[in-house]
C-alpha cells in the first residue's frame, strides 16, 4: 500500500518515507475498524492518527465536522493544533481545523455549532458540554473518526468515564465513526482496547490493535552524590550540587520531582548555587496559566538551559532539544519512570538518558527497582476500574438537557461504554432516581426534580435553568479549594490550597514559584504577599501529586532485600545499611511480613515492613490503633511512609497474629470511616460531580452568615439514616482505591494471614530508623482532635499573657 | 461540659451543642433549622437527626424549661414539609415541658401546631433571651443567630469546630441544627459583640474545649 498525493510528494519532500504504522491505520480506516496505536513517544503517532482523516478530507472536502481529536489537556490539543495547520498548508489541503476549549471565545464556540470545521480539536469537558447541546445530533451527523490522544493517561479516572459516556452518546449520534486510541505502552492494554470498542470488548475484531515496539533502550543510572543518601526525607536536597553538574553538562534538562513543594525547594537549591547564570525555569500546577506558558515556550524555543517540574510535564508537548531527564526522588512506578525519560530525546533511534536521584535509603532500593523494571520491559499500574456512579449521574443530566429519553435505551448505550459495561440495571434506575427526585420519594422535593418524566415515558430536563447551571458545572476535576497569591500592588503568582493559608500568620514567610514571599494577609479574596528579604521559609505543604508505590515495585523492593547478592551495586550508605540490618536483625522475606519491637524512651514500638505504599499504610495505621485503644495497650501515634508503618504505645505487643487479624476490614473499618477527613474528602468530591451541591465559584463573597451547606454535615448525616445511598456507595468505591487504599489493605491482610515473623529486639534496628525519623510528623484523628485543641488553647494563653504588643493576635 | 458564667448565671455548656442552666432546670439551644435539607434541595434526614439529638439531651438533663433561640424552622414554609412522624416526634419534646420558640428572622412565629409558646425574647432572672445580639452590649444577652465555629492551627493542620462565645456579660451559643455551617469567631461581626475576656468553648469530639481569645 501506499501513500496517495499529494501526501506521497509531501513526505517525500520532508525526506521521510511513510511508516508501517501510519499506513495500517489508514488502511484500517478503509476497512472501517477502530484502532488501538501503541507507541513510545517520538514516534509520529499523533500525525499517524490524523493521517487517515487528511487522506480522506482532501478527496471529499465538503463541510461537515468529520473528525473530533480529545486530548486531556488543554495545551496538547493547542500544540497538536499547530502542527496539523503545517501540512494542511504545506500541501494546500481544503481542510480546516479548530481548536475547542474552555479558553475558546463564546462567538466561535457559537460559530463552530453552526457551521463546525472538518477537525475540531478539543477536551473531554469540551465534549461533555457539546453533547448536551440539544443540535449534538446535528453537530455530529457526519463525524467519521474520533481520535482519543494519550489514552493511557485517560482511562482508569473519572474523566475517563466521563468520556467514555461522551463517546458512547456519540457513537449513537454517529454510528459510523470509527476510533483511533494513542497510547503510550501500557500494562493493560486490553482496556483499552475495550474502550475504544462501541461494545465494550476487550476482543472487538473491529478494534486493531497496532503497536510500535521501542528503538533503543533508554540508559538509565543512579546519580551519586558526595553527600551519602540520607536516612529519610523525600526532596533530595543532598544531589543539588551533582544536579547541578548534570545540567551544566547538557543541552537542555528536565528535573522532575514528586509534588510542587519539593520543585519549589529544588527550585531554589539550584539558584543558589547557579553561579553560571543558567537559566533554570519552574513548572507546576499552582503557578499562574500565563507564567507555565512562558516557561513552556521557553522551553520550545531552546532558551532554557533547565527546568524543575512536576506531573505537570509529564504529557504532551514535544521538546526536541531535551538531551537529560532527572528524576528527583522516587518515581512510584516503573511505568511512570518510562514516560518521564521519555520526554528526553523524542527520536526513535538514538536512546533517552536519564539519571534517577534517591531521597532516602528506602527510595535508593525503589529507584533500583524502577531502573530494572524498565530495563527487563516489565510496566505496572492499575487495572480497569469500573465507572463511578458520580460520572454517571452527570452524564444523565447532560443528556436531558440535550434530548429527552428513553431509559431502557440510554442504559443500553452507557454500557457500551468499558468502565460501565457490568453496570446493573438496578443501579441504573437508582442513578437515575437520584438525579431525579434525588431519590427521596418526598414531595418536599419536587421541586428539585432535576429531571421530568414526559407522559410517553421519557425523561426531560426540568427547566432551562437546571440547563445552564448544569454546563456551568460540568467537569471530573474538583480542585481543592484555592486562594490567589498576589503581590501588594503587583501580579498575581498562582494559587495556593486554602487550608495552607489558613495555617499562616501575616509575617510568616514561605516560598512559592521560585520566590520567597511574606503573608501579609487575606484580602477580599486573595491572599497577599510581598517579597521577603530573608529568614526561614515555610514551604507550601501542597498535597498534590503524591502517588503511592506500585504493588510492582514493591514486589520487586522485596526481592532486593531477599537477595544480598545485589547489594553491592546500590550506592555504598544503603549497602552498609542493609548489612548492619541483617547483622543486628533479619531482612523482610518475600511470602512473610515481619514485624519488629522494641522499647524506646518510655514507649513500646513497633515497625511492619509491609511496602504497600503510604495510602494503605494511613489506613492500617488507623484501624491499628483504634483497637489498641480498645486493648488498653495505650496507642500514641503512628507514621506511615510508603514502604514502613510505625506504631508506638505505652504498652507493648504480645499477640501480633491477633492484632493483625483481617476482622479489622469489618466494624473497625466501618467505624474508621465514619469520622475519617479522608472520606469525607471523597465525598465531597462525589457530591459535586453527581450534582448535589454545586462547585464553590471562587471570588463569591460569604455573606455575614453562611449559606453554603458543608458537605461533611450531609456525610455525617447520610451515613446515619441513608447508608445504602448512591452518593455513599459511589464514595465507598473511590475509597477502595484512592486516598484510602482500602481493597490494597484488604489483600495485604489475607495474604500475610498465619506468615507473620515478630522479632522482639532490645533496641531500635537499622531499618526501623527511617520510620523513626519521621516521628513527630504524624496526624491524629478522633479524639486526638481534642488534644490539638487543648494545645491550640494553650499557646493561645500564652499569647494572650505575652507583654508584648498584641499585633500579631489573630484577631 | 464546660462550665462558665454569664452576669453572675452559672451555666454549662454542654458538648451536645445546648446551653444548660442547672439552676433554674433551662436547656437552651439555638437555630435548630429544621428541614433546611429540603430547602436546598440535600438529603432530608437533618431534622430526624436534629429531633433524635433534642431526644437525648431532654433524656440526660430533664429540663423544666426549653427555650430555642429562633430559627428554629429554616423557612416559612419548612413546617409545611415536615415529616409526619418527625412532626410527632417534635410534638411529643414540646409537650414534655415549657417549651419556648423565640421568633427568630427565618421564622417570625412556629406555628401552634408544634405546641409551646411564642415569645420576642425572654427574661429569666439575670439573663435576657433573644434571638439575635443587639449592636449595643447588652449584659446578661443570651443569643444565637451568627453560629460561631473557631478554626485554630496547631502542628501544621486545621482544627475547626462549633463553639460558645462569651466573655462573661453576654453569650452566643453555636447552631444546633444538622445542616448548618457556621461564621469564624474571629469574624468582625462576631467580635464587636464582645469586650475583653473573650472566649471560645468548642465542641470537640468527645468533650468541650475551653479557647480563650483575649
Amino acid at each position: 500500500m501506499s501513500l496517495p498525493e499529494p501526501f506521497s510528494g509531501w513526505f517525500a519532500s520532508r525526506g521521510w518515507q511513510p511508516r508501517a504504522h501510519q499506513l495500517a491505520l489508514i488502511d484500517a480506516d478503509r476497512a472501517g475498524e477502530s484502532v488501538l496505536l501503541i507507541a513510545p513517544t517520538g514516534a509520529g503517532k499523533t500525525l499517524a492518527g490524523f493521517l487517515p482523516s487528511l487522506v480522506r478530507l482532501a478527496a471529499d472536502p465538503k463541510p461537515r465536522l468529520d473528525t473530533l481529536y480529545v486530548s486531556p489537556l488543554k495545551a496538547l490539543a493547542v500544540d497538536v493544533h499547530r502542527n496539523l495547520l503545517e501540512p494542511i498548508a504545506e500541501m494546500a489541503l481544503p481542510i480546516s481545523a479548530e481548536t475547542r476549549t474552555g479558553d475558546t471565545p463564546h462567538s466561535k464556540r457559537q460559530r463552530q455549532r453552526k457551521t463546525p470545521p472538518h477537525m475540531l480539536l478539543t477536551t473531554p469537558e469540551s465534549l461533555a458540554l457539546l453533547i448536551s447541546y440539544a443540535d449534538a445530533p446535528e453537530i455530529f451527523r457526519h463525524l467519521k473518526c474520533v481520535i482519543v490522544d494519550e489514552l493511557h493517561a485517560v482511562t482508569g479516572s473519572k474523566r475517563g468515564d466521563l468520556l467514555a459516556l461522551g463517546l458512547a452518546r456519540v457513537a449513537k449520534l454517529a454510528p459510523e465513526a470509527r476510533r483511533i486510541g494513542l497510547s503510550a505502552t501500557v500494562a493493560f492494554p486490553d482496556a483499552l482496547s475495550a474502550f475504544l470498542s462501541t461494545e465494550a470488548k476487550p476482543d472487538d475484531p473491529r478494534v486493531r490493535r497496532v503497536v510500535l515496539k521501542g528503538g533503543a533502550k533508554p540508559e538509565i543510572g543512579i546519580l551519586r552524590t558526595k553527600e551519602e543518601t540520607p536516612w529519610t526525607g523525600h526532596m533530595a536536597h543532598h544531589a543539588i550540587p551533582e544536579i547541578y553538574e548534570q545540567i551544566k553538562k547538557h543541552t537542555t534538562t528536565i528535573v522532575f520531582v514528586n509534588t510542587r513543594a519539593q520543585a519549589e525547594i529544588a527550585f531554589q537549591g539550584l539558584w543558589r548555587m547557579n553561579n553560571d547564570n543558567l537559566a533554570i525555569g519552574i513548572h507546576h500546577g499552582s503557578l499562574e496559566p500565563e507564567q507555565r506558558r512562558k516557561v513552556e515556550a521557553a522551553m520550545a524555543r531552546g532558551a532554557l538551559k533547565a527546568v524543575v517540574a512536576t506531573s505537570s510535564l509529564d504529557l504532551g508537548i514535544d521538546w526536541g532539544g531535551v538531551d537529560l531527564v532527572i528524576q528527583m526522588g522516587a518515581p512510584k512506578g516503573a511505568l511512570r519512570l518510562i514516560q518521564r525519560i521519555g520526554r528526553a530525546n523524542h527520536r526513535l533511534d538514538e536512546p533517552s538518558r536519564a539519571l534517577l536521584v534517591p531521597g532516602n535509603r528506602f527510595e535508593a532500593l525503589e529507584c533500583q527497582a524502577a531502573i530494572d523494571a524498565v530495563m527487563n520491559g516489565e510496566l505496572d499500574g492499575d487495572p480497569p476500574k469500573t465507572g463511578g456512579l458520580d460520572v454517571l449521574a452527570q452524564h444523565l443530566v447532560g443528556l436531558a438537557c440535550s434530548q429527552p429519553f428513553a431509559p431502557d435505551e440510554v442504559y443500553r448505550e452507557v454500557t457500551g461504554a468499558a468502565p460501565y459495561r457490568t453496570l446493573s440495571r438496578e443501579d441504573f434506575d437508582a442513578v437515575l432516581d437520584f438525579v431525579s427526585t434525588g431519590g427521596y420519594a418526598l414531595k418536599a422535593y419536587e421541586r428539585y426534580k432535576r429531571l421530568r418524566k414526559m407522559p410517553d415515558g421519557r425523561w426531560r430536563i426540568g427547566n432551562p435553568t437546571l440547563a445552564k447551571r448544569y454546563r456551568m458545572n460540568i467537569g471530573t476535576i474538583v480542585e481543592a479549594v484555592t486562594i490567589k497569591v498576589k503581590l501588594r500592588r503587583g501580579p498575581v503568582l498562582g494559587e495556593v490550597e486554602e487550608y495552607f493559608i489558613n495555617t499562616l500568620t501575616p509575617g510568616d514567610t514561605f516560598i512559592f514559584g521560585g520566590r520567597l514571599l511574606t503573608f501579609e494577609g487575606l484580602r477580599e479574596t486573595w491572599a497577599e504577599v510581598t517579597p521577603a528579604s530573608g529568614g526561614e521559609p515555610m514551604v507550601p505543604a501542597y498535597e498534590g501529586g503524591r502517588l503511592p508505590l506500585t504493588t510492582h515495585l514493591a514486589e520487586r523492593v522485596r526481592a532486593m532485600l531477599e537477595d544480598s547478592s545485589i547489594w553491592p551495586t546500590l550506592p555504598k550508605a544503603v549497602e552498609d545499611w542493609l548489612d548492619l540490618q541483617r547483622w543486628r536483625s533479619v531482612l523482610p522475606r518475600r511470602g512473610e511480613l515481619l514485624v519488629e519491637s522494641f522499647p524506646r524512651g518510655e514507649k513500646e514500638f513497633f515497625c511492619l515492613y509491609a511496602f504497600e505504599g503510604r495510602n494503605a499504610h494511613q489506613t492500617l495505621g488507623m484501624l491499628l490503633t483504634r483497637r489498641m485503644e480498645r486493648l488498653g495497650l495505650k496507642p500514641l501515634g503512628f507514621v506511615a511512609t510508603d514502604y514502613v508503618l510505625a506504631v508506638w504505645s505505652l504498652k507493648e505487643v504480645q499477640d501480633m497474629d491477633a492484632l493483625l487479624d483481617k476482622d479489622m476490614l469489618g466494624d473497625d473499618l466501618e467505624s474508621w470511616l465514619a469520622e475519617s477527613s479522608l472520606m469525607k474528602r471523597t465525598f465531597r468530591n462525589v457530591a459535586v460531580i453527581a450534582g448535589l451541591v454545586e462547585r464553590r465559584f471562587p471570588g463569591k463573597e460569604k455573606s455575614g452568615r453562611q449559606v453554603t451547606v458543608n458537605t461533611d454535615l450531609v456525610y455525617d448525616v447520610l451515613r446515619r439514616h441513608d447508608p445504602q445511598h448512591i452518593l455513599l456507595r459511589a464514595t465507598r468505591a473511590d475509597a477502595a482505591t484512592g486516598l484510602l487504599d482500602v481493597k490494597r489493605l484488604a489483600d495485604f491482610l489475607v495474604r500475610v494471614e498465619g506468615k507473620i515473623r515478630h522479632r522482639r529486639l532490645d533496641r531500635v534496628s537499622p531499618l526501623a530508623v527511617p520510620a523513626m525519623l519521621d516521628i513527630g510528623k504524624e496526624r491524629v484523628d478522633g479524639a486526638g482532635i481534642d488534644d490539638l485543641w487543648d494545645e491550640a488553647a494553650e499557646a493561645l494563653i500564652a499569647e494572650v499573657m505575652d507583654p508584648r504588643p498584641q499585633g500579631k493576635l489573630p484577631l | 461540659m464546660s462550665p462558665l458564667t454569664v452576669n453572675g448565671a452559672d451555666l454549662v455548656a454542654d458538648h451536645a451543642g445546648a446551653l444548660w442552666w442547672p439552676e433554674r432546670r433551662v436547656m437552651v439551644v439555638a437555630d435548630l433549622h429544621f428541614e433546611k435539607g429540603s430547602a436546598l434541595g440535600l438529603p432530608p434526614y437533618d431534622s430526624r437527626e436534629t429531633l433524635a439529638r433534642l431526644e437525648q439531651l431532654r433524656e440526660r438533663l430533664n429540663p423544666a424549661q426549653v427555650i430555642a433561640l429562633g430559627d428554629s424552622f429554616h423557612d416559612r414554609s419548612a413546617e409545611s414539609r415536615f415529616d409526619e412522624e418527625d412532626g410527632r416526634r417534635l410534638r411529643r419534646l414540646t409537650d414534655a415541658c415549657d417549651w419556648v420558640w423565640i421568633e427568630g428572622n427565618h421564622d417570625p412565629a412556629p406555628a401552634a401546631l408544634w405546641g409551646g409558646r411564642v415569645a420576642e425574647e425572654i427574661v429569666i432572672g439575670p439573663l435576657v433571651f433573644r434571638h439575635q445580639a443587639e449592636r449595643k452590649r447588652n449584659v446578661g444577652e443570651v443569643s444565637g443567630h451568627y453560629h460561631p465555629k473557631l478554626s485554630v492551627a496547631v502542628r501544621g493542620r486545621m482544627v475547626t469546630g462549633r463553639c460558645f462565645l462569651s466573655d462573661g456579660t453576654r453569650l452566643v451559643l453555636p447552631a444546633f441544627g444538622a445542616f448548618t455551617g457556621g461564621l469564624d469567631a474571629r469574624d468582625p461581626a462576631l467580635r464587636r459583640l464582645f469586650g475583653r475576656g473573650l472566649a471560645a468553648h468548642v465542641l470537640g469530639v468527645s468533650r468541650v474545649v475551653r479557647v480563650p481569645l483575649g
